[in-house]
């Protein structure tokens, strides 16, 4: 059955804006949908121009947009993808297109290089050969090391569609590599640097880049892990950690007294700015003042859960073990 | 039909408007609901940040709960509905689901059985209630009013730990937009992010995401959005008016949560669903419905 194949066409050079070409293809049994951009390249128009290189999901150069959402070309068997009778294919997100299916990665690259993306090890330790790590300690930095930099979580981030100076979840899964490396010096320095605006408390937790990445390194769960090491080693100092901190307090309260069980939302947005920061507490007054007025604001008295003290002692005993593994 | 009512903190607090209009709905529809009121904040992936085992313990111990009830536990809240559905998975491995009771019950006593289900309000009309049955409790015509569906993350994505069928090409709000007699909208950002969780650390960033949004529905024909999470909500509606000075434009579109939407087809009142405390308040297109009557 001809399957029809929706195109963006583009040439930085020639034309003002993409447009989308149709071609139809009968999907020979077993194609991948790499194999049908090669057959329509080779067969219809040889002027379609898309990366590839390796065709078995290695080396990271067939990403593209398929019926909206990044995916590599050649993992993907072209039948899975009809919907309709058609396939929409267009350039991955988020950066400019050269021509065609091609885009510019050099802002991912760039990205890259801002995390130092190479082991920077104590250099006064002498090693009489390899620098060898535990089966536990690799176990650590393994999900990370799957990334094969297709740029396919680059391409549909939320935040970056937004914010071109995101360092991404590409980036940041890379940082998790070295943040987590046991044979790292630098993880306090690395960590610092993933604290400031644009860094890991920048991402929405869309779970974008999890769910499009194609290997086993899932950049939304090396933010997470990323953001649990930086909170233990209390690079706190900033508005992310502290809406970290606020919520923790709200609901088991803090260093054991207190504690809701349930949000108190006029804690957390003064706690997450920072309690001397006056300008952060005077933008928030707008929208305070709007939902008093609608009475749509947080009751002044928080909601306390019924059986209080049951999660009080689950987060005290939980601060021990923190004590304890410090 | 029964069950454990989860209503996260939102509709406890800067949302009571979802727990009045999410009462209304089930009562009309012949749901009963058992509020947890003993239950935790899911940790909404927060406390997650800081203690993932802790926070699966507080998550245990919610569904132990709802186990000791006999019940299931119905989310009223995307974000809940994620989180815990997450935590669900994770505890699906036994291994993982013994490492947390055993911490769970050195301080409550509780266990988790790994046998309670979780389902969001929007799953339960889809796929328990059935749209054909709320179609038939329709009162209030709707035909005329476009509704553009906002999903948010959570229920979405990552695709292992969410329910939706197809959660790249969901169907569900648009169907029950369709069952009550409104018309869906169609608009690229309908599965995008609202931005909400950045809100206090990069705010421009954040009102962005929900500016494209809103603008994105709006410049489809958009009536008004629906949503079936509060977060979005918020950040759609408390701060529609910050986004409107941000991107100097005038939107004034109206977001309501799921249960509103419902609530609005099963007759409820502006008054019943609170419809006066939203920010954006109803445009003419729903106040012309609610006056037919």
């Amino acid at each position: 059955m001809a399957v029809k194949f929706i195109v963006s066409r583009y040439n930085s050079e020639t034309d003002a804006k993409p447009y989308f070409q149709e071609f139809s293809l009968d999907i020979p049994k077993g194609a991948t949908l790499l194999d049908c951009m090669n057959l329509i390249e080779w067969q219809q128009d040889g002027t379609l121009t898309f990366r590839m290189s390796c065709r078995s999901a290695i080396c990271g150069s067939c990403a593209l947009r398929v019926n909206g959402h990044a995916r590599l070309a050649c993992k993907t068997q072209a039948v899975d993808v009809v919907y309709e009778g058609a396939v929409k294919i267009e350039p991955i997100g988020n950066m400019n297109v050269i021509k065609d299916l091609a885009v510019d990665l050099e802002p991912f690259w760039e990205s890259l290089e801002k995390v130092s993306p190479w082991l920077m090890p104590d250099e006064s330790i002498k090693y009489e050969k390899e620098r060898l790590q535990s089966h536990e300690d690799q176990l650590k930095i393994d999900h990370a090391s799957t990334c094969i930099l297709c740029a396919s979580c680059y391409s549909d981030c939320n935040v970056l569609n937004v914010d071109p100076k995101f360092l991404g979840p590409a980036t940041l899964a890379k940082a998790q590599r070295f943040v987590f490396d046991s044979r790292d010096a630098e993880t306090e320095a690395r960590l610092d640097y993933l604290s400031k605006l644009h860094g890991m408390w920048d991402c929405t937790h869309c779970a974008e880049c999890s769910t499009r990445c194609p290997t086993d390194a899932k950049p939304l769960s090396r933010i997470k892990e990323l953001r649990t090491a930086a909170m233990s080693r209390g690079f706190t100092n900033n508005n992310g950690a502290r809406h970290v901190l606020g919520f923790r307090e709200s609901v088991g309260g803090f260093k054991g007294f207190g504690g809701g069980g349930m949000l108190n939302e006029n804690y957390i947005p003064i706690r997450s700015v920072g309690f001397f920061n006056l300008d952060g507490i005077f933008s928030l007054l707008p929208v305070g003042f709007r939902m008093f007025i609608r009475r749509k604001n947080p009751p002044l008295i928080p909601h306390i859960i019924e059986k209080i003290g049951e999660v009080r002692k689950m987060f005290r005993r939980f601060d021990e073990y923190r004590k304890e593994s410090k | 039909m029964k069950y454990a009512l989860f209503t996260g903190c939102v509709a406890k607090g800067a949302g009571r408007e979802l727990m009045a209009s999410t009462i209304y709905a089930a009562e009309r529809l012949g749901i009963q609901l058992v509020e947890m009121k003993d239950a935790t904040c899911c940790g909404a992936g927060v406390i997650q940040e800081d203690n993932p085992l802790l926070a699966d313990a507080l998550n245990a111990r919610t569904f132990a709960l709802a186990e000791e009830q006999g019940l299931d536990i119905m989310t009223i809240c995307g974000t809940c509905q994620g989180v815990m559905r997450t935590a669900q998975v994770k505890m699906d491995d036994p291994k993982y689901r013994d490492k947390v009771n055993s911490e769970l019950k050195k301080d409550t006593g509780r266990t988790y059985a790994g046998k309670t289900k979780v389902k969001h309000f929007y799953q339960i009309i889809h796929e328990e209630y059935g749209l054909n049955n709320l179609a038939l409790r329709v009162t209030r015509n709707l035909k005329g009013l476009k509704v553009a569906p906002f999903y948010g993350c959570y229920v979405l994505r990552p695709h292992e730990y969410s329910d939706t069928k197809v959660p790249d090409r969901p169907d569900y709000l648009e169907k029950m937009i369709g069952a009550v007699g409104a018309t869906p909208i169609d608009y690229p950002e309908k599965q995008k992010c609202c931005g909400f969780p950045i809100l206090m650390t990069n705010k421009v960033n954040s009102l962005q995401l929900s500016g494209n949004a809103v603008i994105g529905a709006l410049e489809a024909g958009a009536d008004c959005i629906v949503t079936p999470c509060p977060l979005c909500h918020l950040n759609m509606d408390s701060y529609q008016p910050e986004i409107e000075s941000m991107l100097g434009r005038r939107i004034g579109l109206p977001i309501l949560h799921y249960p509103q939407l419902v609530a609005l087809a099963l007759g409820a009142s502006l008054d019943d669903m609170k419809l006066n405390t939203h920010i954006v308040r109803p445009n003419k297109a729903m106040e012309s419905l609610i006056k037919k009557d």
